[in-house]
């Protein structure tokens, strides 16, 4: 069961591995702070969205799901964004702006709707909900560290140093666009290096009982 | 009444443009943007749909969501909500459920009337409803404009909004149908280095944002 709560961390992460709902992770890591209110809220609808839809799916019927799940997030969506604009500092909540209304369209939340609530017990589809909710999270400050740390010099809104003066076009969208591109790369060759070590693993040699039987 | 059009215009197709500053619809532009052909047929649907979802979502943010709006008065004369409006509660749902129907309702339009185009179009067409650049319009044209918009002006807004977002993909069809020919290191392959490419072409449109 813990399973379903870590696979979405690193194994099967949902931006980095599965590459679903990309929109956001871009366009709200301008900094840490924004990346991680995008990050809880995606969380907190993904969990909701994944317990309420895995305890009706029974009860809904085949042709006309699709609708029903999303009626369902958008209840979610609503409630988070209300939730949002009256407790996050302004600048915060300007800059998400119109991705908190938008997490409706993820594809994340819907792709886990369809591929794991609509099949799984309650309690295993809340574990997911939260795991790929953390593994977005994960994303979104991954990139929004190289894009704060890089762009403005800073981390969480303090000072790293003075020794350098930050490249501003990271925290624009040409730095987005190349900071992801070149995180892509590098999970996937991660994984490319994995799987050619995995395949050059030499052959087992037949065991002496399966030479054995041969020559018998 | 036509004065804001020409800021509008270049505004959204290339200040702001949808993929390449604004970061909207970026799932069917990397999926669809490997081929000339393929791109520009997602593009006009996307277009397409744009417009038609900011005519009728600006209507019935106007006349049944926000504040102060004529049917709520209507429907709930004497209570408390003609004044906070609906938009908070029910403007995501609202919103999705029309593009969905909207979205179908091209569907069958083309199976009925251009059953070439829509066997070309395949499964990009319901996915259309989940393409973030057009709820993205429906909310940049209503609650979340700088000023109100005009009927006139959310929907020319929502019909160059769509030519940015096929400006931008056709552009980076070309670039991927050459890069699609050269020997990439494989981690690069495919998204990665589109997604660089399109940082690259975001830095040249980043020299429009001094005309705003």
């Amino acid at each position: 069961m813990l399973k379903e709560l870590t696979k979405g961390f690193f194994k099967r992460n949902p931006t980095f591995v599965l590459m679903v709902g990309i929109c956001p992770t871009l366009a709200t890591t301008t900094s840490m702070k924004n990346a991680l209110a995008m990050g809880m809220a995606v969380i907190a609808v993904l969990a909701c969205s994944n317990t309420i839809i895995s305890l009706v799916r029974k009860v809904i019927p085949k042709g006309v799901r699709i609708p029903c799940y999303i009626v369902i997030i958008a209840a979610f969506v609503s409630i988070v964004e209300m939730l949002m604009k009256y407790s996050l500092p302004l600048e915060v909540s300007e800059k998400l702006s119109i991705f908190i209304p938008l997490i409706v369209v993820n594809c994340i939340i819907l792709y886990r709707a369809e591929d794991f609530a609509s099949k799984n017990s309650v309690a295993a589809s809340l574990l997911d909900g939260i795991g790929m909710g953390g593994g977005f999270t994960l994303a979104v400050l991954a990139i929004s560290t190289i894009r704060e740390a890089a762009g403005s010099g800073t981390i969480l809104g303090l000072k790293l140093s003075t020794a350098y003066d930050p490249v501003a076009v990271l925290t624009l969208a040409p730095g987005a666009f190349i900071v992801l591109g070149s995180l892509l790369a590098f999970f996937r060759w991660r994984s490319l290096r994995k799987i050619k070590a995995a395949a050059f693993v030499p052959a087992p040699r037949p065991s002496a009982s399966a030479a054995q039987e041969a020559t018998a | 009444m036509f004065e804001n059009l020409p800021s509008i215009i270049i505004g959204i197709v290339l200040i702001n443009n949808f993929v390449l500053a604004q970061f909207l619809g970026l799932c069917p532009f990397i999926n669809s943007s490997d081929r000339t052909d393929k791109a520009f047929s997602m593009g006009a649907a996307v277009t397409f749909v744009t417009t038609m979802a900011s005519f009728v979502t600006w209507l019935v943010y106007t006349y049944l969501l926000k504040p102060d709006a004529w049917l709520l008065r209507k429907l709930f004369a004497g209570t408390m909500i003609p004044k906070i409006g609906l938009q908070s509660v029910l403007q995501t749902a609202v919103y999705i459920l029309v593009i969905a129907a909207l979205v179908q309702l091209v569907e069958i339009f083309l199976r009925k009337k251009i059953p070439a185009l829509y066997r070309s179009m395949g499964i990009f067409l319901p996915l259309i409803t989940t393409n973030c650049a057009v709820l993205g319009v429906a909310l940049l044209n209503t609650s979340y404009a700088k000023t109100p918009l005009s009927l006139l002006e959310a929907v020319v807004q929502g019909f160059f909004a769509g030519i940015g977002f096929t400006l931008a993909m056709l552009l980076m069809s070309g670039v991927r149908e050459r890069l699609s020919r050269l020997d990439v290191p494989e981690p690069l392959r495919g998204a990665p280095l589109a997604f660089i490419a399109t940082g690259l072409m975001a830095l040249a449109f980043l020299g429009f944002a001094g005309m705003g």
